[in-house]
């Protein structure tokens, strides 16, 4: 059901930073009763004008027009009040209070005694009416980042917004909590609502959306009826080139057993358990798939498997050789290589040069050291080889790595953990914030690494990625694999209700 | 009109080149604050002070006397700096340095021939050094114990240690109870630079400079050094022994400073007593971060402040001025430096209307 008049008109929004043009002449349309996404790339423009709309920045230059009505947000409180709210990635709540209390936070009223059961009431009736299901009463601690989410879109929707801004809202949820949150979304659109749906994922856009903005490099390239278009279309508009969906996967014959986990267990950093009994092989030539709403043990088994953690019980073996609890340095030589989640806390250091990062694995030994000397040309001529073959955009070989964009950051990584030539290569989230482009690139490389003869075990919250990626998938709940399942055979509902807990009795459970 | 700081979007090199140079200017014009305060005519006064410092052969001897001792516990201190270990135990470090020195200069100078008698001086005074500082960094290495706290305390034990020995067990027999050790045997003094009192402990400094250079640029150990300093969790990522590294690294440090007092001791004054922890060990902290924790700034910003040392004694012969003028602004000059390095970071802007120009927003990865 739509007006003639759009709730919300940007009108040629721009918006600099130094050095950058974030937003170059924007226009935008949204009525109320629409599901609208905007999609592109990461770097393309989308948090910005988002937040911009919501009243955290200002625009440079342009008009922002509510119902009609030309309007100036000095802050995210003057949005409010005219009926946009932004639910942002990374969630505002306050863990030990109850959701009703988080509700209510910074509001004027009530001023000063708090009538609790009528809040509730209200929240409670809030609920219903938009399927969000969550106790009032319940602390944020206690819930689910999916009921989390929803505690963030009950606040707006208390506030009395009409147009809600979600900022790529299902990073975070398993595939039946997005199923819920687009239902939601819909009820919502129903009543009369807008909603502004940010995301890069095409597939949830062809889902959920009734039009679509595609930006690019901070300007709208096409803005389309969702009907009217196809994923590729998208895709095409988002990159400025065809992207190949299907990545070349080769079917390749597993080979020997490289790595075997045997009922490992382990403590997280607050000394609760973590893993608790994991078991599996993975063999020369096979990707094995780790799904997993992200905190299920998934970074611990990675830290264990490459030495970074210690094991409280069980077993790792590499190519036969026990290594369980042994030092980051012998798992390193054992030619096990690591492609780290926190990519600049973790796998680079930010302020030394390209040339210093990409040796951090291999200076120890010829050709890149002699003795205790660093042979200097050779650092120089293995540092520009694999610039070149990997693709890394980057002014020189002496560039702090901290000044490359992301995607050339995990180039850098993944060009110095291929080239210790691997056995076993552990990829955690290794596609994570990267444009299309740039994960193209990343997920052809494991594939070629599989090829070789790698054995991989990637760690994904993309699910599609793991479909398309690997040759088994092992879904992690609560430190446990729920279970292990072919990728042909696999059914992406079981595996939804296994990330979210349910055993499910597969016929192939194959370890 | 508000003031607004920001963060810069890319740390200014040029800033960063200014920084040291401004502080610098900035804390000669807080002193001559300073100095107008206490009834002295701040100009006349710095001018008194660079002549006394560098305005003749004799100025420059003794300045460079008191640069040796800063460089080489700069030195020491910047290398472990670099790592981010905090070593605040180079006072003590050559203070047992000049013990053990000492020790083998009195107690072993009959039983080595003498043209071992100084390198043996060396060496015992490297190692002195060298355990001091090893014993913060087992602590640390083991048990996490914060190396601030436990380099800074055995700074007191290694100062009264000297006490007692220069006052107790090795006091001059014949010294009229002046106190102190007995004079070295000719042996044991470092040879000076004909009519100064430069000694050769200037050449350690230089080649220990050389040395660290080497070792930092060209060497896996420099490498292992320069990424736990930069990133330790990538160190560990990497499987960089920290443990390994904070030993080896202390010891060098220690080591160093270790070196310096014995070089104070067989250079300058020739025997044990009072004069030896003075604070070079404290003020080699500041050489180290004038200078950038390299190896030739720290020795060129340690020149600069022996030099603002030997001007603020002078001051206090010319001028009747406290010499404590000196240390005033060498902190001050340090404080203005860790200040100025905030603005290599970020910047400060006049906001006229609120609401009239952008937020400032950082930019970062995933800000589409």
């Amino acid at each position: 059901m739509s007006t003639d008049t759009p709730l919300v008109k940007m009108q040629g929004i721009t918006k600099r930073f130094p050095g950058v043009l974030a937003n170059d002449n924007i226009d935008l349309e949204v009525r109320a009763g629409q599901v609208h996404a905007l999609l592109g790339e990461n770097g393309a423009g989308k948090t910005t004008l988002m937040n911009i709309l919501s009243g955290l920045y200002r625009a440079d230059a342009g008009e922002i027009y509510i119902r009609g009505q030309r309007v100036h947000l000095q802050s995210p409180r003057d949005a409010i009040d005219l009926g946009i709210g932004m639910v942002h990635q990374h969630f505002m709540l306050v863990e030990p209070q109850t959701v009703a209390e988080n509700v209510i936070l910074g509001l004027k009223t009530p001023r000063f005694f708090l009538d609790m059961a009528r809040i509730e009431r209200e929240i409670a009736g809030f609920s219903k009416q938009y399927g969000l299901q969550v106790d009032p009463r319940a602390r944020i601690w206690q819930l689910s980042v999916g009921e989390q989410q929803r505690v963030e879109i009950l606040k707006m929707l208390y506030r009395g917004v009409d147009l809600l801004i979600m900022d790529e809202p299902t990073a975070v949820l398993t595939p039946q909590e997005v199923d819920e949150l687009f239902v939601t979304l819909r009820r919502m659109a129903d009543e009369g609502k807008a909603v502004i749906f940010i995301s890069h994922k095409l597939d949830e856009v062809m889902a959920i959306s009734d039009q679509v903005t595609v930006l690019r490099s901070g300007k709208v390239v096409a803005t389309v009826d969702t009907s009217q278009t196809t994923k590729e279309e998208l895709a095409r508009m988002m990159v400025g080139r065809e992207v190949l969906f299907r990545v070349e996967k080769k079917p390749v014959e597993p080979g020997e057993v490289v790595l075997e986990v045997h009922n490992l267990q382990t403590l997280n950093d607050k000394g609760l358990p973590a893993l608790k009994g994991v078991s599996f092989t993975i063999r020369q030539g096979e990707i094995l798939g780790i799904a997993g709403v992200a905190g299920n043990g998934q970074r611990e088994l990675a830290e264990v498997v490459t030495g970074l953690r210690k094991a409280t019980n069980g077993r790792v073996l590499i190519a036969g050789c026990e290594l369980t609890n042994c030092s980051p340095r012998r798992v390193i030589r054992e030619r096990v290589s690591h492609v780290p989640e926190d990519r600049l806390g973790m796998g680079l250091v930010p302020n030394l040069a390209v040339s210093d990062n990409v040796i951090l694995k291999s200076y120890r030994d010829p050709p890149l050291a002699r003795g205790p000397f660093l042979d200097r040309r050779s650092i120089r001529r293995f540092a520009a080889r694999l610039i070149k073959a990997f693709n890394i955009i980057t002014p020189s070989q002496e560039t702090p790595v901290k000044l490359l964009s992301g995607g050339n950051l995990q180039r850098t990584i993944l060009a110095r953990e291929i080239s210790i030539g691997p056995r076993l290569m552990v990829a955690v989230h290794p596609t994570r914030g990267l444009d299309v482009g740039a994960t193209e690139s990343v997920r052809n490389l494991l594939l070629k690494q599989r090829e070789d003869g790698a054995a991989i075990l990637l760690i994904s919250e993309d699910l599609d990625e793991l479909l398309t990626l690997s040759d088994r998938i092992a879904v992690m709940y609560e430190g446990r694999i729920m279970g292990i399942v072919d990728v042909e055979e696999a059914d992406v509902g079981e595996i939804g209700l296994m990330m979210a807990g349910t055993e499910v009795q597969t016929l192939n459970f194959k370890v | 009109m508000r003031l607004v700081i920001e963060k810069r979007l890319e740390y200014s090199r040029s800033i960063a080149f200014l920084v040291p140079i401004a502080s610098v200017i900035l804390a000669l014009l807080a002193g001559a604050v300073l100095l107008a305060l206490a009834g002295a005519n701040p100009w006349v006064t710095y001018k008194a002070m660079a002549l006394g410092a560098f305005g003749g052969k004799y100025s420059i001897s003794e300045t460079m006397v008191k640069a040796i001792p800063l460089m080489l516990c700069g030195l020491g201190v910047s290398v472990a700096f670099r790592m981010l270990f905090w070593n605040i135990g180079a006072e003590g470090q050559l203070a047992v340095g000049g013990i053990a020195a000492t020790g083998v200069a009195l107690f072993w100078a009959d039983r080595i021939p003498d043209t071992l008698l100084l390198p043996a001086m060396v060496v015992a005074g490297f190692v002195a050094g060298a355990l001091w500082g090893l014993i913060p960094a087992l602590l640390k290495a083991s048990v996490g114990v914060n190396e601030i706290i436990t380099t800074l305390m055995m700074n007191y034990i290694a100062i009264l240690w000297v006490e007692h020995l220069f006052y107790g067990p090795w006091k001059d027999p014949q010294g009229y109870g002046f106190p102190g050790t007995a004079q070295f045997p000719r042996a044991a003094w470092l040879p000076r630079l004909p009519g100064t009192r430069i000694h050769l402990g200037l050449a350690f400094a230089v080649v220990a400079a050389l040395f660290i250079w080497i070792v930092l640029r060209r060497t896996k150990w420099g490498y292992e050094i320069r990424v736990i300093g930069e990133n330790p969790r990538a160190a560990a990522y990497a499987g960089i022994s920290i443990v390994r590294n904070i030993i080896l690294v202390m010891i060098l440090s220690g080591g160093l400073a270790g070196l310096a007092g014995m070089s104070e001791v067989a250079g300058i004054s020739h025997r044990l007593q009072k004069g030896l922890t003075v604070g070079y060990g404290y003020t080699a902290i500041i050489v180290a971060w004038l200078g950038r924790l390299n190896p030739w700034g720290v020795l060129m910003v340690a020149i600069l402040l022996a030099g603002l040392l030997v001007g603020g004694d002078q001051i206090q012969i010319t001028m009747q001025l406290p010499a404590a003028v000196a240390l005033v602004l060498q902190g001050a000059i340090l404080f203005f430096v860790l200040g100025g390095g905030l603005f290599a970071q970020y910047r400060i802007r006049l906001e006229r209307r609120p609401g009239s120009s952008p937020h400032p927003e950082p930019l970062g990865e995933g800000e589409a």
